[in-house]
């Protein structure tokens, strides 16, 4: 790929709508859809099932159109494009699908240099390329195999590759790696990683594992019955999640969890006599290794109880999660207190 | 035997192989663009046509449904136009060739159909053309399925120009008629059933063994 100079396209929603005719009526898969992908970044989508994840993404090479509003990549609508010109940007847009989508009929190296056969690239420099893109991905020892002879995982290589070949400004990947396992989904994300460090490409990619967007995507959108309920950076969503499904969707990735013991007991609302209040303290960034809690308990004269914790990564920052207890006559005082130094918190309940 | 009948086994054998090789080699041509075509002009296909593909696919079974000595017989008109004559091996292929299309086309869109979609949805995101897709995609990955198909019509060829002696077509077929049933020579008749026998047969297994040698699907070909 030297030849190429590639940067990312952005990719932008506005107002998209989809409706499927179905039986019965028609199924509204997105609605009100206002989405901005920033050039060269590594976004995610996250949503439950059914939810139009995969609508969403289609849009973006045009193997779906929107039925109301307008789909742009790289300043170009993909939403009206058609033929010739609709093929053109889809050259400029790679995809890599769960369940790899190889021809079995080719080669490691014929799958690779299909994109640019069909895009009409010279036979001498197909041989070229193909050879550079399957270097980049690691399988020159595979190159002549075909793929009933790979392992999952070497073959979303190939659709990598395959995807990369007409040197792409936008990679699409629909949960590329929901059919592999934990390890092989860590060394295809990683090479996803690389190749959006070096080539400078926007990756927009479907998934349902939290880990994966925590270790890769800068970005995030959250969308629930066709609708973007959340977005924003993966860090700013990962440490404040707003929207309810957001929340479901990173508990037990992210933040501790309370003890049994106390989780038995804890209740909503605050009981009549004397209690603790149980408060999650999200420490973001350098903050996380501070002794706050300390200098509170010393400045305000509360006692305060830790109970849980743990320091993790978003991308490569850090952020800490804490769960302490507080008497609850003191909880807003100390929760102002948190506050006021850039800490966030949140009332997890009560123990009498 | 007498060499006499030795000759004429030889020869009937060749007209039945050239009847045959003639019918599958016009038929296949015709076929594929016909069962691509029905393959993928279904609704919501590559090249969505739905009234088109109703209309083809009924011509297509009517020429199935019309039993091979009537088709014979009721094409005599037709086939004297193409052959010059309505008699001879030449001829015969006319009939032949008639029935072999709307079968070959068939089995040709079975086998195109089995090709999974995604492959189809990854070839339109790369910006292939319907056209691109046909070639590049749809026939490569369907040929084990096509060969398979294109070996049933070779065998089933061989049992319909055994009935094209009825209009003074020759080959295997005939000649078990003529000399096996009507002169009562029961060695003939053994002899014509035995080369068919062994003709089926090799169809059947050189057209297993060049699918086999087709189909990537399965790691235990690889060197094919
Ligand atoms: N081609 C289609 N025809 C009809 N309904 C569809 C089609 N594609 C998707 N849908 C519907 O649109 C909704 C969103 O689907 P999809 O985008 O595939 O969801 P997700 O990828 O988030 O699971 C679902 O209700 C689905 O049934
Ligand atoms: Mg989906």
């Amino acid at each position: 790929m030297q030849s190429d100079t590639l940067a990312g396209a952005a990719i932008t929603f506005d107002g998209v709508g989809k409706s499927f005719d179905a039986k019965g009526g028609s199924v509204m898969a997105l609605e009100g859809v206002d989405l901005a992908v920033a050039p060269g970044s590594i976004t995610g989508i996250i949503g439950r099932s059914g939810a139009g994840k995969s609508t969403l993404l289609r849009m973006v090479n045009g193997l779906e159109r929107p039925t109301t509003g307008k789909v742009m990549v790289g300043g170009r609508d993909v939403g009206t494009a058609k033929g010739a010109r609709l093929r053109e940007i889809r050259r400029e847009v790679g995809m890599i699908f769960q369940h790899f989508n190889l021809l079995a009929s080719r080669t490691v190296r014929g799958n690779v240099a299909l994109p640019m056969e069909i895009a009409g690239v010279p036979a001498a420099e197909i041989r070229r390329r193909t050879g550079d893109l399957i270097a980049r991905v690691g399988l020159e020892a595979l190159a002549d195999r075909y793929p009933a002879e790979l392992s999952g995982g070497q073959k979303q290589r190939v659709g990598i590759a395959r995807a990369l070949a007409t040197g792409p400004k936008v990679l699409l990947s629909d949960e590329a790696t929901s059919a592999l396992d934990p390890e092989t989904t860590q060394t295809v994300l990683r090479l996803l990683a690389e190749i959006n460090r070096d080539l400078g490409l926007t990756i927009l990619m479907i998934t349902h594992e939290m880990a994966v967007l925590r270790d890769i995507a800068s970005h995030v959108a959250v969308i629930e019955g066709g609708r973007i309920v959340e977005q924003g950076e993966t860090y700013d969503i990962f440490t404040a999640p707003a929207h309810p499904t957001t929340r479901s969707f990173l508990s037990g990735v992210t933040g501790v969890t309370l003890p049994r013991f106390l989780a038995d007991r804890l209740t909503a609302e605050r009981p009549g006599g004397p209690s603790r209040e149980v408060i999650r303290i999200t420490f973001l960034g350098e903050r996380a290794t501070d002794p706050l809690l300390a200098e509170m308990s010393a400045a305000l004269g509360v006692e305060v109880n830790i109970l849980a914790g743990a320091i993790e990564e978003v991308g490569a920052r850090p952020f800490g999660n804490l769960l302490i207890s507080v008497p609850a006559e003191r909880g807003a005082e100390a929760r102002a207190y948190l506050e006021s130094h850039q800490q966030r918190t949140e009332v997890l309940g009560y123990v009498g | 035997m007498s060499a006499n009948l030795i000759n004429m086994l030889l020869e009937a054998t060749g007209q039945t192989l050239y009847m045959v090789a003639v019918a599958t080699v016009i038929g296949a041509v015709a076929g594929l663009p016909i069962g691509v075509f029905l393959a993928c002009s279904r609704k919501g296909e590559l090249l969505s046509a739905p009234a088109v593909n109703k209309v083809l696919g009924i011509l297509v079974n009517a020429t199935r449904s019309v039993p091979f000595i009537i088709l014979v017989v009721a094409i005599i008109p037709f086939t004297r136009m193409v052959a010059g004559t309505s008699i001879g091996t030449t001829a015969a292929i006319v009939p032949l060739t008639i029935a072999a299309i709307p079968f070959i086309a068939r089995l040709i869109e079975n086998a195109i159909r089995e090709v999974d979609s995604g492959l189809i949805e990854a070839a339109r995101a790369m910006g292939a053309t319907p056209l691109q897709i046909i070639r590049k995609v749809l026939i490569p990955e369907a040929l084990p399925g096509i060969t398979l198909g294109l070996t049933l019509a070779v065998v089933s060829l061989i049992g319909y120009s055994a009935m094209v002696g009825a209009v003074g077509g020759e080959g295997l077929g005939d000649l078990g008629i003529r000399y096996g049933y009507q002169r009562f020579m029961p060695d003939v008749m053994a002899a014509v059933v035995v080369i068919l026998i062994v003709l089926v047969q090799a169809a059947q297994s050189l057209g297993e063994w060049i699918a086999r040698r087709v189909d990537k699907r399965a790691p235990r070909n690889r060197g094919a």
